[in-house]
């Protein structure tokens, strides 16, 4: 039996799935942002530190799975790191919290440049289904520079992965 | 049914002006003698919050030290205070503590004799109130200060709110004695949005899409938690085959995020390659619910009436088609994690939580049941379909992260086989039905109780004569179960804290709404 299964192993296609082409949207808005000395310096590879800036889990739920056998978004040159310093892009989601700000703003002042901001989800656009309230800030441009928009609620895996990749694409 | 709990719903009305639980408009001895309920241990405390010029206490017949023959019935018990001021619950019933630090952030109420005046969610950001009707002003937490911990040698480590992983925001403030953590304490609401400010004047629709994203992770159980409460209140009927597809997702629901947290706890004991094959089988539950409902995580799908989207003959297949992959590779994992001792040394006896203080805090979900609390909402007090459903409750006496991992996969299989079940018993019919119009000019207030991946998540809401959104509360099962973190993380070194951690899952956005 066990060798039938490693047999099995052997033979079984890998999960990962090709690459989805980067995001037309997500070029023509980097097109438009984003300096073009300073992609060139990136290369092929980005280090991202995510940050809940007040979302309600669900975009935390989808990015982790950039990191499963599916999409494997380390194939690419684009891993998570712990901290801000060792971060090239920061992806935030949430509509921004006023709790969460401070926290925010020291993160990103905590990166090195050139950095560039992703904002995930539809509330971290405009603060979303959340705008208005007394809590939220109502998006993260209104608290730090973005270069990047990835819409959904909360984007798929293949959404994310066509954004980042329109990043890198367009960096390169 | 317990004598105090009895007595006490003796004097409540039933079915007036809420739904489907007995209400008692409480006079401060009543109140006092509900709190005094609470500290004998007579009932559980099942919701704590406010409202302009009035707080409620839900009360649970559950499992407690004293109850007898618990029906998990609610009863919710409502103390006007149009002075602002009601006595502590905190004071005699420490679990009590935030829930009333909470009213009073968000109220302006006070709760006289609170032990802790601290603010909770309130860091003194919210420059205005506006849509949160009755509001205190705001503004009025400043330096927060932590609890003193005195002794010779020690250090304090600040950990977040952001923290190192893909997680959500909150502070941790430990204080350790080398390696050995003396003591945790916990700074929560960074994530907190004004959802019940959002919620009041809300339509229908809106108030169930905020529902849904109250914690998304269980968009589903608080989906069907508002839709719950709000059929009780307007007494709308849902057709049956509704009430199966609701179960069907709930069950997806549970599978997709225990796989993952089986995942991640091991990976948090770099025993990584379970968090890949977890990972492998977690997307295969969300491209199933992609497939089946056209959202990967089902937001929005079920909505007060019944749900939003119908299985169809294709969407049975795929279903089936995931049941067996998960059945085929679920043993093989839960076999993997029982050989590897490696892991098991880390998770055998780290962080464990002793079984009164679960009771105690009426702690639900995988942590309590891992600690011996027989208790899940779909069995106490029960709801359609899972009164028709055999299934007994995986119960693990241990308390620690190990006995956690394993009530999850346990509880995966059972979801696997409600939800075969519930294919075989799916009735053909409509999926939807109309929301009952209102008969007078009375406001309308339905409860309801649900039980969730990680435990049972209360709901209340009152409706207005237009059936828009008065009010709207809902209580997630963290609130009883972050407290509990701090105690079991004592004299466990600072490196199993993700495992801790890990193994309770709490979640921020529920809990700081």
């Amino acid at each position: 039996m066990r060798i039938i299964r490693h047999l099995r192993t052997l033979l079984d296609a890998p999960l990962t799935e090709a690459a989805p082409p980067a995001a037309d949207a997500a070029l023509a808005e980097l097109a438009g942002q984003v300096d073009a000395a300073a992609r060139q310096r990136l290369g092929r590879s980005l280090s991202i530190r995510e940050v809940d800036a007040g979302s309600c889990n669900g975009c935390e739920l989808e990015i982790h799975a950039l990191n499963n056998a599916f999409y494997d978004i380390e194939r690419f040159g684009i891993r998570f790191v712990a901290s801000p310093r060792h971060a090239d892009v920061l992806l935030v989601t949430g509509p921004v919290t006023r709790n969460m700000r401070e926290a925010l703003e020291r993160t990103y002042v905590a990166t090195p440049s050139p950095k560039w901001v992703v904002a995930v989800g539809d509330c971290a656009v405009d603060g979303g289904l959340f705008a208005g309230s007394y809590a939220v800030e109502g998006g993260v441009a209104a608290v730090i520079p973005v270069d990047l928009h990835i819409r959904g609620c909360p984007p798929t895996p293949t959404q994310l992965l066509a954004g980042l990749l329109a990043l890198l694409g367009s960096s390169r | 049914m317990g004598r105090t709990f009895a007595a006490l719903i003796g004097r409540a009305t039933r079915g007036t002006d809420l739904r489907p639980w007995p209400r008692l408009h409480a006079d401060v001895e009543g109140w006092l003698r509900a709190a005094g309920g609470l500290r004998d241990g007579a009932y559980g405390l099942a919701g704590y919050w406010g409202e302009p010029g009035r707080v409620n206490l839900a009360l649970i017949d559950i499992p407690t030290e004293t109850a007898e023959a618990p029906t998990g019935g609610l009863c919710l018990v409502s103390l006007d205070c149009p002075a602002g001021r009601f006595p502590s619950v905190g004071a005699v019933f420490p679990p009590a503590i935030r829930l009333e630090r909470t009213i009073c952030d968000l109220h302006g109420m006070r709760a006289d004799g609170n032990p802790d005046p601290r603010p909770w969610l309130d860091h003194g950001c919210w420059r205005a109130r506006e849509g949160m009707p009755g509001a205190a002003p705001a503004g009025r937490a400043t330096d927060y200060p932590f609890l003193p911990v005195e002794g010779e040698s020690l250090h304090r480590i600040p950990v977040g709110p952001v923290h190192a992983g893909i997680i959500e925001p909150g502070h941790f403030r430990f204080t350790c004695s080398g390696e050995t953590v003396v003591r945790l304490e916990e700074r929560l609401g960074y994530v907190h949005k004004g959802i019940e400010g959002l919620m009041a004047g809300a339509s229908l629709e809106r108030a169930a899409h905020l529902a849904g994203r109250v914690s998304g992770d269980s968009t589903v159980a608080y989906a069907l938690a508002f839709a719950q409460a709000v059929e009780a209140a307007t007494q709308t009927v849902v057709p049956e085959r509704a009430v199966w597809l609701r179960a069907l997702m709930a069950e997806l629901e549970r599978i997709a995020n225990h796989l993952g947290d089986i995942g991640a706890i091991c990976n948090d004991a770099a025993f990584s390659i379970m968090l890949a094959h977890c990972g492998v089988l977690r997307e295969r539950v969300l491209r199933a619910a992609a497939l089946c409902f056209g959202h990967r995580l089902m937001m929005d799908k079920v909505i007060p009436g019944g749900v939003a989207a119908d299985l169809t003959t294709d969407g049975r297949a795929v279903i089936e088609g995931l049941l067996a992959e998960v059945r085929a590779r679920l043993p093989e994992l839960a076999g993997l994690y029982d050989k590897t001792t490696s892991l098991q040394d880390r998770t055998v006896g780290t962080g464990h939580l002793r079984p009164d203080l679960a009771r105690r805090f009426g702690c639900g979900g995988v942590i309590g049941r891992a600690s011996g609390r027989a208790v899940d909402a779909r069995r106490l007090p029960g709801y359609p379909p899972y009164d028709q459903l055999p299934f007994d409750i995986p119960v693990a006496e241990a308390g620690d992260v190990d006995a956690r991992v394993r009530v999850r996969f346990a509880e995966v299989v059972k979801s696997l086989s409600l939800i075969t079940h519930a294919l075989a018993r799916m009735p053909a019919g409509p999926v939807l039905a109309t929301i009952s119009p209102s008969d007078g000019d009375q406001p309308a207030e339905g409860l309801a109780l649900v039980e969730g991946f990680r435990g049972d998540i209360l709901l209340w809401v009152r409706l207005r004569p237009d059936r828009t959104v008065d009010r709207c509360h809902a209580r997630d099962p963290s609130w009883f179960q972050w407290p509990l973190l701090e105690a079991v993380i004592e004299g466990n070194i600072v490196a199993d804290f993700p495992l801790c951690n890990k193994s309770f899952n709490c979640s921020y956005s529920g809990h700081d709404l």
